[in-house]
């Protein structure tokens, strides 16, 4: 009790204070705010510069993407890095190597393999249904991945959905199941290759005494009319990387917070 | 009181919002006992901070920050037979709604699912120690074991 009255009060203080400080702020929708055109006499907002220069320098329209993948390239390859990084966490806080459980533990069920479909009728309907829908998910999220230039997605929310089709599978049918189609070898080695892929597509300039990420350098190799369309390639070969990274260190959160670690029975 | 909530409220009704969801998560990092409430409330609290951003970026009138590609192409297309050759094609910057907010955010989303993931793990190998999620009783069992070593 005493608790919450102590954060009670810290909350209303520091409400207070934001909420004083909100009059200050540009109102909402402002075209002309420091966010969205620069500060007055100083310098144009960054944002300007990529409305403006993004179609040409890159030939992509989703300014989004554009940003993410060549812009902000080195932004964008360490938050992967930071996601495999949390994979890898998961699997030293978590994972259980050895096969049987520890001796004086309390037996836990033997094998949840009861709760396949095959033991348990009332899964029948939810788990065909996910089956028949997960290919269509996985589909779109490919769709999602290689059309992220021309409309709103990516490599992060294609990976996303991609992760989330397997997550589906092991939760309506068994995640056993699912790890035969999908095991925690390639997983791993999938997250692995995604960030070698962004890393890859980074040192390639580097070859041809450009800078880092400089993707414009890769026109030669990749075979396009100029640097805007190497540029533009590039940016979906990172994007399979980040796909792929984040599509199996999701499956990875998944696979590991819902069975402790031991990566059989769970849910 | 009307004349307030004409001046200071409705113009900038995006921060009060982002200020009362925030202060909701705040307020249950600090006052809820249970691990898991707590990590909720900085979720919630995540949610606040991404919401001011994307709100920032907000213009009035403009649309998604995904260019008209088909008639890039065709003014492209005209210029180049005209001879100009590379000119800048002309994009007014408030017919866009501001880019930038929405990558910071995109990353911020992703990075924040998979952080939460691992605080996830950690309040499980807690439950599995302890036998329970519980801050105080937690802290409890801690000075237990301090008092018997």
């Amino acid at each position: 009790m005493k608790a919450k009255i102590f954060a009670s009060i810290a909350v209303a203080i520091t409400g207070a204070v934001l909420l004083y400080a909100v009059s200050d702020f540009p109102r909402f929708g402002d075209p002309r705010s420091p966010a969205n055109a620069g500060v007055e006499g100083g310098s144009p907002s960054a944002s300007l510069y990529y409305i403006e220069n993004t179609y040409r320098d890159t030939k992509v329209p989703n300014l989004v993407t554009a940003i993410l993948a060549d812009y902000r390239g080195y932004d964008t390859m360490f938050e992967t890095v930071v996601i495999l990084t949390a994979g890898m966490s998961i699997f030293a806080i978590l994972r259980v190597l050895r096969r049987d459980d520890a001796p004086g533990a309390p037996a836990s069920a033997p094998d949840s393999s009861d709760h396949s479909i095959d033991g348990d009728h009332h899964r029948i309907i939810v788990a065909t249904t996910c089956r028949i829908a997960a290919p269509l998910i996985q589909i779109f999220a490919l769709y999602v991945v290689a059309h992220g230039h021309h409309s709103p997605g990516g490599g992060f929310q294609g990976g996303v959905m991609l992760g989330a089709s397997f997550i589906l599978l092991a939760l309506s049918g068994s995640l056993r199941d699912t790890l035969v189609r999908f095991s925690e070898q390639q997983y791993l080695r999938l997250a692995f290759i995604g960030i070698l892929i962004y890393a890859g597509f980074g040192f390639l300039p580097l070859w041809v005494g450009r800078n880092f990420l400089d993707y414009g350098a890769l026109s030669g190799l990749l075979m396009t009319s100029g640097e805007e369309m190497a540029r533009s390639h590039s940016m979906l070969g990172v994007e399979i990387g980040v796909a792929m990274t984040v599509m199996s260190i999701m499956f990875a959160i998944f696979a590991n917070l819902s069975t402790r670690g031991r990566l059989h029975g769970g849910l | 009181m009307q004349s307030f909530f004409q001046e200071a409220v409705i113009p900038h009704f995006n921060f009060w919002i982002y200020v009362i969801i925030m202060m909701v998560g705040l307020w249950s990092v600090i006052a809820k006992n249970n691990l898991i409430k707590k990590l909720i409330g900085l979720s919630i609290f995540q949610t606040a901070i991404l919401l001011l951003y994307v709100s920032l970026g907000v213009k009035e009138g403009a649309t998604i920050p995904v260019l008209d590609h088909h008639a890039l192409i065709e003014s492209s297309h005209s210029e180049s037979s005209e001879g100009s050759g590379k000119k800048a094609i002309a994009i007014n910057p408030d017919h866009y709604a501001n880019p930038l907010p929405h990558v910071l955010m995109l990353t911020a989303i992703v990075v924040g699912v998979a952080t939460l993931g691992v605080a996830l793990a950690l309040t499980q190998m807690i439950y599995k120690d302890f036998g329970t999620i519980e801050e105080d009783e937690v802290l409890k069992k801690i000075k237990a074991l301090h008092d018997d070593v």
